[in-house]
């Protein structure tokens, strides 16, 4: 993957994107991340967040274009896509979808084994996931055996292992207790990567990210600092959202 | 973890020799010992005794109680079933009559042989496979048949499903939960008519084979989100030890013997 000087990490043109049923989930998404930035994407159920996320390591591919670091990922060959799943870290809400092998330190070695780093390297990296995690220790154990929250902070592990540039996250504090929710919260402040995170926890929105992004019925509504986009109660009502 | 999800785990932790002992080793012993037990001949008694007691020395020295996993043996009830009607169809000198209103069986010596073995052989089949299993975590045994170089895929499935057999009988759990909650009485008849039940279970069937499939789906997409190709690859093993080795070749030897010498005793 070619990575351009001074491109953004991501760069949404135009995205649109249509169900097999004919529903459309995207009409048009633009949106602009430029490296460093951690950028929550609240919206209502159904607004095409998770959609949007499913395309930026191209699993779902739709019409219009994105880039990640200037690399377009229309038409890229298999190859270039594998390259952009190392670059982009993809979170999904369920963690037991995203935590499949018999142990921890399975799952969080499946990343980089097939990225091609020795096994030596992706030992090492499973330790310092887990650990970056708060799961030193954790390697032989069984994802059922884990708690809520503790499976959330694994699920991020698994792809922190790949060392990604970029990180997306659906809804990393979904259905945890506050105790869970508070050691999710303080383990996203210290990653210095790229965040892209969809949640509906305006709580954690206030205290992470800088930048909020809104999206309604396929679309981004509004885009702007965290604090204006929090104090708009119109603009906050009209997409159903509400402030803690 | 549910109550459900424990009961599936079959491991029991321990200390002894057979928990620490290498599982590609362990897995093979077990497999031999099982091809051994049902490759004897039928009716050898004596011999059916002394792989009970081999295994039954096992359980011993590992730890895990006779008691126990007698329990899980059971599991080999409905196979010996299909050894039954041999009783009565096997060429032999009648030993009995079993009435059945107007008809009656009669049993056969040859078939109660027959069936007798087909009996102990499986149990005592499923008791090693039960002390394998009890005593290596399931994880290790997964990782074990990709060092044995079972086929990948194979183990893939069976890593997948022991992974997923807990959520799926979570899911079941809650399913039947929602619905006892909601299968209230007043006074009068209760319950629906039979059909009406029966579409219900389908329903519940139908509800769980969609999440299963969806979920399938989604645990796809979470792999080709890490660089999935459609190539399953594994790490490369540790070297077995020499002991561990010396251990099953001994283990797997003394079955051959054991085959060898049944069969030439039956002959003589």
């Amino acid at each position: 993957m070619t990575v351009a000087a001074g491109a953004p990490a991501l760069a949404i043109n135009g995205l649109t994107f249509h169900y097999p049923d004919g529903r459309e989930a995207l009409r048009g998404v633009n949106l602009t991340v430029q490296p460093g930035e951690k950028v929550a994407l609240v919206g209502p159920n159904g607004a095409g967040k998770s959609t949007m996320l499913l395309h930026l390591n191209g699993l779902l591919q739709g019409g219009g274009s994105i880039s990640v670091f200037g690399q377009e990922l229309r038409g890229s060959d298999k190859r270039t896509l594998q390259q952009v799943r190392a670059t982009v870290g993809l979170v999904f809400q369920d963690p037991d979808d995203q935590l499949f092998s018999p142990t921890l330190a399975e799952d969080v070695a499946f990343g980089p084994l097939y990225m091609g780093l020795s096994e030596q390297e992706a030992d090492r990296r499973v330790g310092q996931a887990l650990a970056q995690a708060g799961l030193a220790g954790y390697e032989n154990r069984m994802p059922h055996h884990l708690s809520g929250g503790e499976k959330k902070r694994a699920a991020l592990a698994t792809v922190l292992s790949m060392s990604p540039r970029i990180l997306c996250l659906d809804e990393p504090s979904a259905g945890l207790d506050p105790r869970a929710r508070r050691g999710l919260i303080q383990l996203l402040a210290q990653l210095d990567q790229t965040i892209l995170v969809t949640t509906h926890d305006l709580h954690m929105v206030r205290e992470l990210f800088p930048r909020t992004v809104i999206m309604d019925g396929g679309l981004v509504v509004a885009d702007g600092p965290t604090g204006a986009i929090l104090a708009d109660q119109a603009l906050l009502d009209a997409h159903g959202l509400e402030l803690p | 973890m549910s109550a459900e999800a424990a009961y599936l785990d079959r491991y029991l932790p321990g200390a002894s020799a057979l928990h620490g002992a290498d599982a590609r080793a362990k897995a093979p012993m077990t497999v031999g010992f099982i091809l051994a037990t049902s490759a004897l001949p039928v009716g050898a008694w004596a011999w059916y005794g002394v792989m009970c007691a081999a295994v039954w020395l096992a359980v011993a020295a590992s730890g895990v109680g006779l008691r126990r996993l007698a329990g899980r043996t059971l599991i080999a009830l409905p196979f010996v079933l299909a050894a039954v009607p041999a009783i009565f169809t096997r060429p032999g000198q009648p030993v009995g009559e079993l009435p059945l209103g107007p008809w009656s069986l009669t049993a056969i010596d040859a078939g109660l042989v027959f069936c007798g073995s087909v009996l102990l052989k499986s149990w005592i089949s499923v008791t090693a496979a039960s002390l394998l299993v009890a005593t290596t975590p399931a994880t290790t045994l997964i990782t074990a048949l990709y060092a044995l170089r079972v086929p990948p895929v194979l183990v893939r499935i069976v890593a997948f499903m022991h992974r997923y057999l807990f959520l799926l009988t979570e899911e079941v759990a809650r399913l039947l939960r929602a619905r006892a909650s909601r299968s209230a009485a007043l006074d009068g008849p209760v319950g629906g008519s039979v059909a009406w039940r029966a579409r219900v279970a389908g329903g519940m069937a139908g509800a769980l084979f969609i999440r299963t499939y969806d979920r399938a789906e989604r645990i796809h997409m979470t792999m080709l989100a890490r660089g999935f190709d459609g190539d399953f690859r594994q790490r490369a093993p540790v070297p077995l030890s020499r002991a561990s080795l010396t251990g099953a070749a001994a283990v797997l030897v003394a079955c051959g013997g054991v085959v060898a010498l049944a069969h030439m005793s039956a002959w003589l």
